[in-house]
């Protein structure tokens, strides 16, 4: 199966703070992994490094042709960047996604908002293209940014925690999305959130400092099921600790 | 009464800056009150002054002094809060109120005429030259262009720098040459409506359309229009009664947004009873 892209000996720091050192990290074309680990472990750091937003400070990090000539990657960041009192409606900010592939002077093109409007309608946005985020609810706002990150068709989808954006009734809806996604992108999701995504994960990457790759039969769901009850996860790194498992 | 040669040029000139500080502030407004920089654009304005009491001192046009002075603070900002961890609300308030000092220092310490301090603080139509209004109609023609040819460029880095980052390269170029020309905007603008007033003028247009509509295109161009009307009527009322200008275009602002928001609310009062 084609790699997407590949991490060899790859260390990262911020001044003289190293974050991530010696990572190894493959990801192919249907992957969805979960990458967990503790706040401050890397995990933000490692998206960073593939987003092209942070130079590793050694090691290599070879993007497949494809990914890199048609930047053919879909980013939802954390709740926090956008200003949700801006003036700029629901479409008008799903069409950003597109402008990875565009220069500095384009407009958006019929066809570029006939797409908007067709992932609107895909995620059950209908109605609301002229909306502004303030009108939204959180898991209404959640699918506007999944909406930009996917509009481009991209071949990898990075996911910054996207349990942040709480809204528990639509948390399922979203991560049947993301298993449909997932039959056409490769899908990268960081969280804390193990429990309530791990039937939908494939694979997961323990990340503190180093990186561990844990293949879909090490941890799969019907481990964490078998318990019936809240159960712990323990990462690896020099820092033991647990994760546990969503309960009520 | 015919109209003499006087009034003609005094109506054709305060039409034509009616037209043009409506246009750059309506442009300018748009971008500072979606992003939340009133209090940065009010500190650029006074930091300017500081520019037009230096201007007075050595001899050169006082708007190159105010010029020079708002792009530097508005860079100096940005550079004493990123760089050098100062607050960017106390970063601000000390180029605000350094400003000011050096500007009255400047102006004391010029010798022989003084200028009338009160024409720079709330603004004189007297004052205005036509070399000043050539100034402000070639600032349209630039904001003009520059938000029509990377408006979306724009829009997106103002909205969701971090996102923005993630493709583009060019975001702080962008926060720059913007930053940059909201201070200019706003030096040119100060002959009208003064040092004290005039970043009203680019905060409650903006604020009059935002009552109707939520779309940052429409904003820009109904920030236009009712700075226009505040500008003209503003204009005309201070002719007749003989008040600053800036003083009584900012009045008449406000009367419009109150206006409208009467408005507003009874036609949505109105279409709730229908339903």
């Amino acid at each position: 199966m084609a790699y997407l892209f590949e991490m060899q000996s790859l260390s990262a720091s911020y001044d003289a703070a190293t974050v991530l050192q010696n990572v190894n990290f493959k990801v192919s074309e249907s992957d969805f992994i979960g990458v967990i680990g503790p706040n401050g472990g890397g995990k933000t750091t490692l998206l960073k490094i593939i987003l092209g937003l942070l130079k590793p400070a050694s090691g290599k990090l070879t993007f497949n042709n494809e990914l890199l000539t048609e930047k053919s990657i879909g980013y939802l960041p954390q709740m926090s960047t956008g200003d949700i009192n801006y003036p700029v409606t629901v479409r008008d900010i799903i069409l950003s996604g597109l402008m990875i592939r565009k220069s500095i002077i384009s407009g958006m093109s019929v066809n570029d908002k006939k797409k908007a409007d067709m992932v609107i309608d895909e995620l059950g946005l209908t109605g609301m293209a002229n909306f502004t985020l303030n009108e939204l609810s959180g898991g209404q706002m959640q699918r506007v940014f999944l909406g930009r990150a996917i509009i481009g068709d991209p071949k990898l989808l990075l996911l910054d925690e996207p349990g942040n954006f709480v809204d528990t009734t639509f948390e399922n809806d979203f991560y049947e999305k993301l298993r449909d996604l997932n039959k056409r992108m490769a899908i990268l999701m960081v969280s804390h959130d193990v429990g309530t995504i791990s039937s939908h994960i494939k694979s997961f990457a323990c990340v503190n400092r180093s990186l561990h790759y844990h293949p879909s039969n090490e941890i799969t769901n019907e481990d964490l099921l078998a318990y019936g009850c809240p159960i712990q996860l323990v990462t690896h790194g020099e820092v033991p600790h647990t994760v546990l498992k969503y309960h009520q | 009464m015919g109209a003499n040669i006087f009034q003609y040029d005094f109506i054709i000139k305060g039409l034509l800056g009616a037209v043009f500080a409506s246009i750059t502030a309506g442009l300018a407004g748009t971008y500072v009150v979606s992003k939340r920089m009133v209090f940065l654009s009010g500190g650029i304005t006074h930091a300017s002054f500081g520019g037009i009491g230096i201007g007075y001192f050595i001899g050169i046009n006082p708007v190159i002094g105010a010029a020079v002075f708002g792009i530097m603070s508005a860079l100096g900002v940005e550079y004493l809060s990123v760089k050098q961890k100062i607050r960017e609300d106390s970063a601000i308030g000390i180029l605000w109120a350094f400003g000011m000092a050096i500007g009255i220092i400047f102006i004391y310490l010029t010798p022989g005429y003084t200028p009338n301090l009160m024409s720079y603080l709330f603004g004189s139509i007297l004052t205005v030259t036509n070399a000043d209004i050539i100034a402000l109609g070639i600032m349209s023609v630039v904001l003009i262009l520059y938000f029509g040819i990377f408006y979306r460029t724009i829009l997106y880095i103002s909205f969701d720098e971090v996102f923005a980052r993630t493709y583009s390269s060019y975001v702080d170029i962008f926060k720059y040459i913007t930053t940059s020309l909201i201070a200019l905007t706003i030096v040119l603008n100060i002959r009208m409506a003064g040092v004290v007033l005039v970043i009203s003028l680019l905060t409650i247009p903006p604020n009059i359309a935002m009552l109707f509509t939520k779309v940052y295109f429409r904003i820009v161009v109904w920030s236009v229009i009712a700075g226009f009307i505040g500008t003209a009527t503003g204009y005309t009322i201070s002719y007749f009664a003989g008040i600053p200008v800036g003083a009584t275009i900012i009045f008449t602002l406000v009367i419009i947004w109150v206006l409208v928001k009467g408005v507003v609310y009874l036609v949505k009062k109105i279409s709730k009873q229908k339903n």
